[in-house]
């Protein structure tokens, strides 16, 4: 018996297990056309643009397909018989020639005359009100926004923009290639140890956007993520201005358990006297949308999971295991964290 | 004495629009990026490189149709359809006429397109 054909009692065939397999598929091709983290759903000014030549594509290539079919049509069913060589010379001209040529040469001046909305070189130019350092590392993402003439505030494995703002991004990489990519905001563009990749891009709709590293980086690229969240900007400046500030939570108890353990070797809080740049700046970690680069959920229990094995959550992970510390300590650095907002 | 021989017997008429289409190539992206790393140094706008490509852009698609136009002759101005496959010396010169023809074609629309990004990028990226 084949695969996919099920056969009842009488014998009669089915094909209802091929037929689900193939709704199983469609369905998963669908969910990809919407969501968090889908180019085809654009809440971006590049998004739009690169959807739209996605659809032009589709559409041309489907027209072309079609054509291609029908003259096999035709030649196989239809006219059953040698076409002269001057016909057949035309088609060579006509289909192999000029119409290719026409076609890319369309495409070629379509793609280009979107390249000042995708990389607008000028807004570039002078310096902008808001410029986002992001850094890739194994396996996280070190974030710090520049305000002319302000103080940078340092983030991490979380960008925040205002909507509506052409914002830009200068993008590093601090060991190997890395690759940025928000896909509901616009296209991807790669990090590279020792350059300065610089992107901008213009958020249209409000909401949580999902991106994963985009170029494969080592053993855990998979479990390297952020969230991009675009807000009002009234929000977003208050929001900023709050992150520049220290936690109201930055001299609760738990301080004195991180200090004591030696995390402020990697990771810095404001307002206390962890300065340590190794890992991701906790500062207000507690009010990320995840924890872990985009891997856990921003709770208690992920937290002491991740203190005390991080090689098990993510491997290869730069971060020593606590699992040698109490129960109680763990969870006390725990609550201590949750709680910097 | 002829400017342009009646006839040439080499094989290396054929590689004349590939070449131009390469040089032409490296001409345009060589430039532009020695321009863009040494713009300060240079003072000149980036309508210099734009302006530049235009010209080499003319100079080798008239270089190609120059070569098509001795092209053509050489394939007896398409008074012989092709296929050119008899053992002969008269073959044998259609037959490099022709692919030269194409090539000189397809150097042409490849040259257009080095070109055309010319039109829309208005500035060195940073
Ligand atoms: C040797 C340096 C180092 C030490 C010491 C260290 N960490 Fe980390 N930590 C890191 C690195 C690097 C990461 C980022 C890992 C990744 O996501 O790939 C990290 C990630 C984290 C995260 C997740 C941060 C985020 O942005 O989601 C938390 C929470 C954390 N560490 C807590 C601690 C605590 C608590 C201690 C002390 C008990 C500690 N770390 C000690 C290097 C260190
Ligand atoms: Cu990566």
């Amino acid at each position: 018996m084949s695969i996919g054909v099920a056969s009842d009692a009488r014998g009669r065939r089915e094909r209802r297990p091929l037929k689900q397999l193939f709704l199983i598929a469609f369905a998963v091709l669908l969910s990809g056309c919407a969501g968090v983290q889908s180019a085809l759903d654009p809440a971006g000014t590049e998004a739009e643009a690169v959807a739209t030549l996605f659809w032009v594509m589709v559409a041309g290539g489907t027209l072309i397909w079609i054509a291609v079919m029908g003259g096999f049509y035709y030649a196989t069913r239809i006219k059953r018989e040698p076409h002269s060589e001057r016909a057949a010379g035309r088609l060579i001209l006509w289909g192999g020639a000029v119409f290719p040529v026409v076609v890319l040469t369309l495409l070629l001046a379509y793609g280009l005359s979107l390249m000042p909305k995708l990389r607008p070189w000028t807004a570039v130019a002078e310096e902008p009100a808001l410029r986002i350092e992001v850094t890739g590392e194994q396996f996280w993402w070190r974030v710090t926004y520049h305000r002319a003439g302000e103080d940078p505030v340092v983030a991490a494995n979380e960008i925040r923009l205002p909507v509506g703002e052409r914002v830009v991004f200068t993008l590093k990489s601090a060991d190997v290639v890395h690759s940025f990519w928000i896909p509901s905001l616009g296209g991807k563009m790669d990090m590279i140890p020792g350059r300065d990749n610089t992107l901008t891009l213009e958020a249209t709709r409000t909401g949580i956007y999902r991106s994963p590293c985009a170029e494969f980086c080592g053993s855990s690229h998979a479990l390297m993520v952020f969230s991009t969240v675009v807000m009002e900007p009234d929000a977003f400046d208050d929001w900023l201005a709050r992150e520049a500030r220290p936690s109201p939570g930055a001299k609760a108890d738990g301080l004195d358990a991180f200090l004591r353990n030696g995390c402020q070797a990697c990771h810095a809080i404001t307002g206390t006297e962890a300065n340590g740049v190794i890992g991701p700046d906790l500062s207000h970690v507690g009010s990320r949308d995840t924890l872990g680069a985009g891997i856990l959920q921003n709770e208690i229990d992920s937290y002491v999971a991740l203190i005390r094995r991080p090689d098990v959550i993510k491997p290869g992970i730069r971060m020593p295991g606590f699992h040698g510390l109490p129960d109680e300590e763990i969870e006390t650095i725990a609550r201590y964290l949750k709680g910097l907002e | 004495m002829r400017l342009i021989p009646k006839e040439v017997e080499s094989l290396w008429t054929l590689f004349t629009a590939p070449t131009i289409w390469a040089v032409h190539f490296l001409v345009c992206y060589v430039g532009a990026a020695v321009f863009c790393a040494k713009r300060n140094a240079l003072g000149l706008d980036f309508i210099t490189v734009r302006s530049g490509i235009g010209i080499v852009t003319v100079i080798a698609l008239l270089a190609i149709l120059g070569s098509g136009w001795l092209a053509w002759r050489q394939w007896g101005f398409g008074t012989h359809e092709p296929p050119h496959d008899e053992p002969s010396h008269h073959d044998r010169n259609r037959f490099q006429g022709f692919a030269t023809l194409l090539l000189c074609a397809l150097s042409f629309v490849a040259v257009i397109f080095t070109a055309m990004p010319a039109a829309i990028i208005t500035e060195c990226n940073p």
